[in-house]
């Protein structure tokens, strides 16, 4: 069985970003870029199927500009065996990626789709969903534990509150919350690998996807800054305050 | 765990992607496009962990890529217009600008972005370059030269033992070896120890530099103006000086170098630095701008008298981990390059002529015949002129370049920065005004805008010899210096009932090595941690 | 215009969330139809027909809708679709799930977790966790949207819609939901909590975390949240951190107790509806964000705290 995992690039997760000073988009410039976590988790619960029989090939694919060459390399050098870009210098939302994933998966005829829950970068969380509604596929979103059994998947949801067992039919799209496993490191001997697998690339208009985006961003802030309240003088008077000022207590 | 780890071999292995560690890499391959070159950095990307002014003099860039233009170098911003000025609590007064502080020809740069592009000049030319691996040990031959690094293990836990995600390092050998980690390299630090490679210089002085990068209103903003300070806030036994340098797209870099041979145990550079944006003539630029980066790194000071034996069996040294900083003129980025480039020559003109012996003892040579011994030369008698303090080293310093221009019949000396420091009773404390959030931040706040991470689940890269030292001695008499010095918090007294601990928060680290430096026993060991961890400077 | 609500509900109740999402309905403005799918929800939907602003419910009953599992889910909105200009629902793990599946079969994007509407087509939605807010306006002839609640103040009771059984999609039958497991510990989740007690370093020991903390959450029904350097120091566990490291969470009621509000833990509160510090350093850099500030020992503040509630 193949398994497809889309991969994102995304600014590293461990930079604040701040809005361009003219409000009009955020500013990314020198920022480092990487592959999407929740990808890089979708990617490793591929490779785990993988060693473990359960899976053949591993592709990942990611849709964007030339520079998601260096994504789909760090893919390559985690262990996938393949790498398709869809090239695009179109800024790409959702439903653009789940086309283009849609016509990739009709070249390809995966038996999994593997991705994250959501990017980090626009917190959409819908292209998994949006996959498998164009596939006509079952999905199982936000798996922390993901089985393969008799040909069905058994995924370990997280779910508000708890947790949920679903058991879906193949082929599917699964898509990687943070507890599903910890991500291998990549390994040097392993990136100089990396270089030698096929990266291929084509693009939406070769796949006859249209990607023109669909929302339109009038403009991003940075949230209000939270001011300083009052100081109360003892218990008495913020219990008083609370309950009929700010009205959050009986 | 030594056993069975895997080897890849390189004719050269150089430590570090900065200037230096690029132009050489650069060098060999444009000499000889056999020799097969690694480049490993411990940030996660290149220029992750580089910081620098930037005032940028193209010399050396010149000499490695003449047509660096052509091919998109990032130096937009050429230098228009210079100042010094002399800054008292309320005013400044503008000072004649020496020779070697007029930049003319230079360009005002981000460091980081300049070698993210030779690191891709480097890649183009086949050199490996491997962003977020850290050499974290050196390794020698039965005849005890220096055969290559190891790099870290990943996926080590706190307590020492390997995790679910280990990943063991492996060894990367090298015919030669190239050191180039900036300032205080960890691994430069225990080649220099183990070679006794200071024997014949003056012991290596420091300063702590600290740099905020600024969008400001565009009606204040100039790009290309160099200014220069000296003076407030720093007492005037204290050396240092200030910088502000208007890069292109409504940006400022300002910075605060301060000399860690300063004495006052309550001296905190971070304070100092937030305080020097007050200043009357600088405030407004700020006030209606915005913060957008911070960060830190020690420089080296010590000049020529300081610069230690450059080559040992298997390997050398190049960059500011060797010494190479020219303070009279403040820059370190050409310094680098070019000792890089030399280094690369000699390396290759060592390893074609299979010359037996495996030190690169044509290096030096190449060297003093090189412009960059004329420069360091003639600025070798600057930075000890200032150990009296300000005024008399305006004194020399004017003596020096003016009457002398640099050939002085007397050459100065320096001691180690960690003697300097006085018993915390001799000196009265600072008392440091509040950030009020505009102009002026406390340490976690700005740590934010230079997006540090590390792995929680790590052995602490700090390592402390003795751990009662820091009770015992850095509290008892100098107050915890630490806690001020260190630019990123990560060292704090915790007042905790019993008895007071020392708490190291490691996972502020930006990898500055000042504690490594500054540190009155010397008892804080810098080490790499996991590669990938530390700052994530965007262009700093 | 219409709009159509799909209701989260737990089969016996209709969830606080739905509430928002009608709110959030109600500032887009038109008619408002509320969809209540599942399998023997009838008093879900006559608890929507008396929401405010509810001008008829969709009552779809079927086993097969019992776990609102996403594709059939999805189908049964799809159903109804052509007749609406807005489909809506809460941004929870339900309606996470499914609308994107709603989005993709009507072509169009999904606009997800909305925080503020400002017309029929624009809206403000948090990125980048929270640190960007994006506005922004939709083409599509239909707006998909999922709804951030704590942004909107819950509609309450008032209304009495209509309610109409309509008939339920047939099943897929691509997955099914074998197990349920809801956490019962009686502390609610920290991330979902209406009131969070954190503690900070000022507390002093685990003993004290413990001692003062406890009994308070207790009382308020709180979760029990703690910083970075509480849970360093040994006083919490790992998974109580709040912060940017942490969990970051957006109760009604936020309590900071003996802690100085470093930024990496204001990263994770900082969107509570109202915060209350309580420390003994009057500088200390939570009280420039606390709604409510006390100068006090907590030792003392505490108890006379948890006396006075009763």
């Amino acid at each position: 069985m193949k398994v497809l995992v889309p991969v994102k690039r995304v600014v590293d997760y461990n930079i604040r970003v701040r809005v361009k000073a003219d409000g009009s988009a955020v500013d990314l410039a020198d920022l480092r870029m990487s592959l999407n976590p929740f990808d890089e988790i979708a990617l490793e619960a591929a490779l785990r199927l993988k060693e473990g029989g359960l899976a053949g090939e591993v592709l990942a694919v990611s849709c964007g500009p030339a520079a998601c060459q260096e994504t789909l390399r760090t893919a390559l050098a985690m262990g996938a065996d393949r790498a398709l870009l869809v090239e695009t210098d179109v800024e790409l939302q959702p439903l653009a990626v789940a086309r283009v994933l849609h016509a990739v998966c009709a070249r390809e005829a995966p038996g999994l789709v593997l991705c994250g829950k959501q990017a980090i970068d626009d917190d959409a969380g819908q292209t998994g969903q949006m996959l498998a509604a164009l596939l006509g596929w079952p999905q199982a979103t936000c798996v922390s534990e993901l089985q393969l059994v008799e040909g069905r998947i058994r995924a370990t949801r997280e779910i508000d509150g708890g947790q949920e067992i679903l058991e879906t039919r193949l082929p599917a799209v699964v898509t990687a919350d943070l507890r599903l496993n910890e991500p291998r490191y990549t390994s040097l001997p392993n990136i100089i690998k990396a270089r030698k697998k096929p990266l291929d690339s084509t693009c939406p208009a070769a796949l006859g996807v249209a990607v023109a985006p669909r929302l339109q961003i009038l403009g991003v802030s940075e949230p209000a800054r939270r001011r300083a309240g009052v100081k109360v003088q003892d218990v008495a008077e913020l219990l008083e305050k609370l309950r009929q000022e700010a009205g959050v207590l009986q | 765990m030594a056993v069975g780890r895997e080897v890849m071999a390189y004719d050269v292995v150089v430590v570090g992607a900065g200037p230096a560690g690029l132009a050489a890499a650069i060098r060999l391959r444009q000499l000889n496009g056999a020799l097969s070159v690694c480049v490993l950095e411990k940030g996660v990307e290149v220029g992750a962990h580089l910081l620098s002014g930037a005032c940028f003099d193209p010399r050396a860039l010149d000499e490695l890529l003449p047509d660096w233009q052509a091919r998109g170098a990032p130096l937009h911003t050429p230098v228009r217009d210079d100042g010094l000025l002399l800054l008292d609590a309320r005013r400044a007064y503008r000072l004649p600008l020496p020779p070697r502080l007029r930049n003319r020809g230079c360009h005002l740069i981000s460091l980081g972005q300049l070698c993210r592009w030779l690191a891709r000049e480097a890649e183009a030319l086949g050199v490996d370059v491997f962003p977020g691996f850290a050499a974290a040990r050196v390794l020698y031959d039965a005849d005890g030269a220096v055969k290559g690094v190891a790099t870290g293990d990943m996926g080590v836990g706190r307590d020492g033992k390997p995790k679910a995600n280990y990943q063991p390092g492996l060894e990367l050998h090298g015919r030669q070896t190239l050191f180039a980690e900036g300032c205080r390299g960890s691994l430069t630090r225990e080649v220099f120890e183990r070679f006794d490679l200071g024997r014949d210089a003056q012991p290596q002085t420091y300063a702590l530099g600290l740099k905020e990068v600024w969008e400001v209103d565009p009606a204040l903003h100039e790009p290309g103006r160099v200014v220069h300070g000296i003076g407030w806030p720093l007492p005037a036994d204290t050396y240092g000086g200030s910088f502000l340098y208007h890069l292109d797209h409504r940006q400022v870099a300002v910075g605060l170098i301060v000399g860690l041979d300063y004495r006052n145990p309550w001296l905190s550079p971070f304070d100092e630095f937030q305080r020097l944006k007050t200043h009357p003539v600088l405030r407004d630029l700020f006030a209606g701008g915005r913060r957008i980066a911070y960060g830190a790194r020690t420089l080296v000071e010590g000049g020529l008298q300081s610069l230690p034996r450059l080559t040992f069996p298997g390997g050398l040294l190049a960059g500011d981990c060797a010494g190479f900083l020219d303070v009279s003129r403040l820059k370190g980025c050409h310094t680098a390059m070019k000792s890089g480039m030399l280094a690369a020559e000699a390396v290759c003109a060592h390893l074609e002529a299979a010359v037996a012996g495996k030190e690169v003892l044509t290096y030096p040579e190449r060297l003093r015949a090189s412009w960059l011994w004329q420069e360091l030369h003639r600025a070798r008698n600057i930075r000890p002129g200032f150990r009296r303090g300000l005024w008399s080293g305006l004194a020399l310093a004017a003596l020096d370049t003016l009457l002398f221009r640099g050939r002085a019949p007397w050459t100065l000396g320096h001691r180690a920065d960690h003697l300097a420091l006085e018993d915390l009773s001799r000196h009265a404390p600072i008392a440091y005004p509040r950030p009020d959030g505009v102009l002026t931040f406390d340490r976690l706040a700005s740590l934010q805008l230079a997006h540090v991470h590390h792995e929680a689940d790590q052995p602490c890269h700090l390592q402390l010899r003795d751990e009662s030292v820091p009770l015992t001695v850095n509290l008892a008499r100098y107050g915890a210096p630490e806690t001020r010095y260190c630019p990123a918090g990560v060292y704090e007294i915790l007042p905790e009932a019993d008895a007071p601990r020392l708490r190291i928060n490691a996972a502020n680290c930006l990898h500055c090595k000042a504690c490594d430096i500054k540190d009155p026993t010397q008892n804080i060991r810098w080490t790499v941690p996991e590669g990938g961890d530390g700052p994530r400077y965007g262009a700093m | 215009m219409t709009l159509l609500v799909l209701a989260d509900h737990d089969g016996q109740r209709l969830d606080p969330a739905s509430r928002s999402v009608l709110s959030a309905a109600r500032q887009i403005g038109g008619d408002i139809h509320l969809l209540v799918a599942g399998s023997g929800v009838e008093a879900v939907a006559r608890e929507g027909a008396a929401c405010a602003g509810v001008s008829q419910v969709l009552w779809a009953d079927a086993p097969h809708l019992r776990d609102r599992e996403a594709a059939n889910l999805a189908a049964q909105v799809l159903a109804l679709a052509p007749a609406y200009t807005h489909i809506l629902a809460p941004a929870s793990s339900c309606g996470r799930d499914c609308m994107p599946r709603v989005a993709a079969q009507l072509d169009v994007e999904q606009i997800s977790g909305i925080v503020a509407v400002h017309g029929p087509d624009t809206f403000t939605r948090p990125i980048y966790a929270g640190n960007v807010l994006a506005t922004v306006q939709s083409r599509d002839p239909v707006k998909v949207i999922t709804v951030r609640c704590p942004a909107f103040p819950p509609v309450g009771e008032g209304g009495a819609a209509p309610v109409e059984a309509i008939p339920a999609v047939p099943d897929l039958g691509l997955s099914r939901v074998l197990e349920r497991r809801l956490d019962d510990s009686g502390r609610p989740d920290l991330g979902r909590a209406r009131v969070v007690v954190s503690g900070g370093r000022g507390l002093g020991s685990r003993e004290n975390f413990q001692a003062l903390l406890q009994p308070l959450a207790q009382r308020l029904g709180a979760a029990l949240g703690a910083t970075r350097a509480a849970v360093d120091a040994g006083y919490a566990p790992n998974d109580w951190q709040v912060g940017q490291t942490g969990r970051i969470v957006a109760p009604e009621l936020y309590l900071a107790i003996g802690l100085s509000g470093a930024i990496q833990h204001l990263a994770g509160m900082s969107d509570a509806r109202v915060i209350v510090a309580i420390n003994k350093d009057p500088e200390a850099p939570i009280f420039q964000v606390a709604d409510y500030g006390l100068v006090a020992d907590l030792n003392q503040a505490l108890p006379e705290l948890l006396a006075a509630l009763g």
